[in-house]
């Protein structure tokens, strides 16, 4: 443990890097995924067909591969921007398909009646989605949403790859410098722990607070 | 495919209006493309140079080496993992105090930690104890260790949602505690669990890529060593990204089939488990609920 002690800077550095790509990532998903969720329930075919085409493109695809696609292939043709700015398109486009897949199970939770009531009152199509559907649909999907973001702490993990110095690229190098990986991968575990727990705990608050029991 | 509920039921001004924003909507699409396929072509990612290696049969047979071992690597952690899921939701659902406290901390630690974070320990630390495991080893110990722990949770869950008389009508009928296991309570939650297990088969069958960070000859390395020979990575990453959404495609499609006859002949309900991504899908779909 002392390895970890004595790099104890580094390691709170790297998970503060972590933390970064997870947070902006999970910010950048989740207007993605509302965006793509409100496409699949559109009333307009040519959106649905995107929405459907997106989601199943990327999902079924490892984020590894979509990581080495974006970071080596895109610069053929001119695209290439920072390591930690191509982290974070990459883990948002990946993440915002199951964003997308997670509210539209919510928006498929609420009751047809509500659509229904509002469809009556005259509002349009965005203004029942954005009004009505949506804050209950989100109410619904706390805890899968919380799991989602979870998966993303430890997905940002692939960002070591492209030699973003999150918690796993240091713990790579430090393995490789110190020769002792077993403690290094150890303090990285408990790091990602250090992580995971407090969100899971946080979602569970809100869950709790907001979350709506059909 | 129909209109989602939200959407349904037009009148006559809301179906023109619906037209007229499918055509712009279409428009911009096209028009999208159309921007996208002309900068491909401006750098010259469509010409002959770049698309010619993938044509010949000995750089595909490459490529398909890969997938082969891809498929390979995830069936066998697959199995292995089964075993361990297993034996963990056994251990955490055991009268035994200890034997239940061992197997719920593997599950929380191993469910938290990054896959990619355990491939590395297996590379590198276990060599420390004299233990040098082949790349193929590594990995399917690595995918084993982490999947085992998600299976676990899988099958503990599986097992809770089944009625509690199940087990006491087993155990009125003077059945012992692994008869009852074994002859009522598994084969109906093994019914309830096929969505979720396929949807982490899914997630398992990506995660073998990981691979490639420690050597392991799947399609993703074998992707990079094409990309790099030939300097067409953006063509050759699309080529195997198609591989990997073709076999995980028809994986969902054969299992949504088997799910849905097994529902028709059981009348199976869902089922309930916590997990990550695909899984938290699944569970808001109501096709799997969180414990």
């Amino acid at each position: 443990m002392k390895i970890v002690l004595d790099n104890l800077p580094a390691f709170l550095r790297a998970t503060r890097t972590t933390a970064e790509l997870t947070a902006l990532s999970f910010l950048v998903a989740m207007v993605i995924g509302t965006v793509v969720a409100g496409f699949r329930v559109s009333p307009i075919p040519p959106l649905r067909w995107v929405g459907t085409l997106y989601v199943e493109l990327i999902r079924n695809t490892p984020l590894l591969v979509l990581m080495f696609l974006f970071f080596f292939g895109f610069p053929q043709i001119g695209i290439k921007y920072s390591t930690f700015t191509s982290a974070i398109i990459v883990l948002s486009a990946y993440t915002g398909t199951f964003v997308a897949e997670t509210v539209r199970a919510g928006i498929n939770t609420v009751a047809t009646g509500q659509a229904e009531a509002a469809r009556s009152l005259g509002l349009t199509f965005s203004q029942l989605l954005g009004l009505v559907i949506l804050p209950q649909a989100f109410r619904a999907v706390v805890a899968p949403l919380g799991s989602v973001l979870i998966a993303l702490i430890k997905n940002s993990a692939l960002a070591s790859v492209i030699a973003a110095t999150d918690l796993t690229f240091l713990s790579v190098q430090l393995s490789n410098s110190t020769s002792r990986p077993v403690a290094v991968y150890l303090g990285a575990a408990f790091f990602y722990m250090a992580l995971a727990l407090p969100t899971g705990w946080a979602v569970g608050a809100l869950e709790r607070r907001v979350a709506v029991k059909r | 495919m129909t209109a989602p509920f939200v959407a349904d039921a037009l009148g006559p001004r809301g179906r023109r209006r619906v037209l007229v924003s499918s055509v712009l909507a279409g428009a911009v699409i096209v028009l999208v493309f159309g921007l996208a396929l002309n900068r491909l072509a401006d750098k010259g990612q469509l010409s002959d140079a770049v698309w010619a290696p993938l044509r010949q049969w000995s750089v595909q047979k490459f490529l398909l080496l890969g997938l082969w071992v891809t498929v390979k690597t995830a069936v066998a952690a697959m199995v292995t993992a089964v075993v361990v899921g297993v034996l963990l939701a056994l251990g955490r659902l055991s009268r035994n105090g200890p034997v239940r406290w061992l197997s719920g901390a593997y599950v929380e630690v191993f469910r938290a930690m990054p896959l990619i974070l355990l491939m590395y320990f297996v590379a590198l630390a276990l060599p420390k104890y004299s233990i040098h495991p082949s790349p193929f080893q590594g990995v399917v110990l690595a995918l084993t260790i982490y999947n085992g722990a998600v299976l676990g949770e899988i099958f503990r869950a599986g097992i809770l949602s089944l009625d509690r008389g199940q087990s006491e009508a087993a155990s009125a009928l003077g059945m012992t505690y692994w008869q009852s296991m074994l002859r009522i309570i598994v084969p109906q939650a093994a019914r309830r669990m096929i969505p979720a297990i396929v949807s982490q088969l899914v997630t398992l069958l990506k995660d073998t890529s990981l691979g490639t960070v420690i050597l392991l000859d799947e399609l993703l390395t074998k992707s990079r060593d094409t990309g790099t020979f030939f300097h067409n990575r953006l063509q050759v990453y699309t080529v195997a990204a198609l591989l990997y959404i073709a076999v995980n495609f028809t994986l969902s499609r054969v299992a949504r089939r088997l799910e849905v006859r097994q529902r028709r002949k059981y009348k199976a309900g869902a089922i309930t488990v916590t997990g990550v991504e695909d899984l938290a899908v699944l569970v808001a779909h109501g096709e799997a609920a969180v414990a």
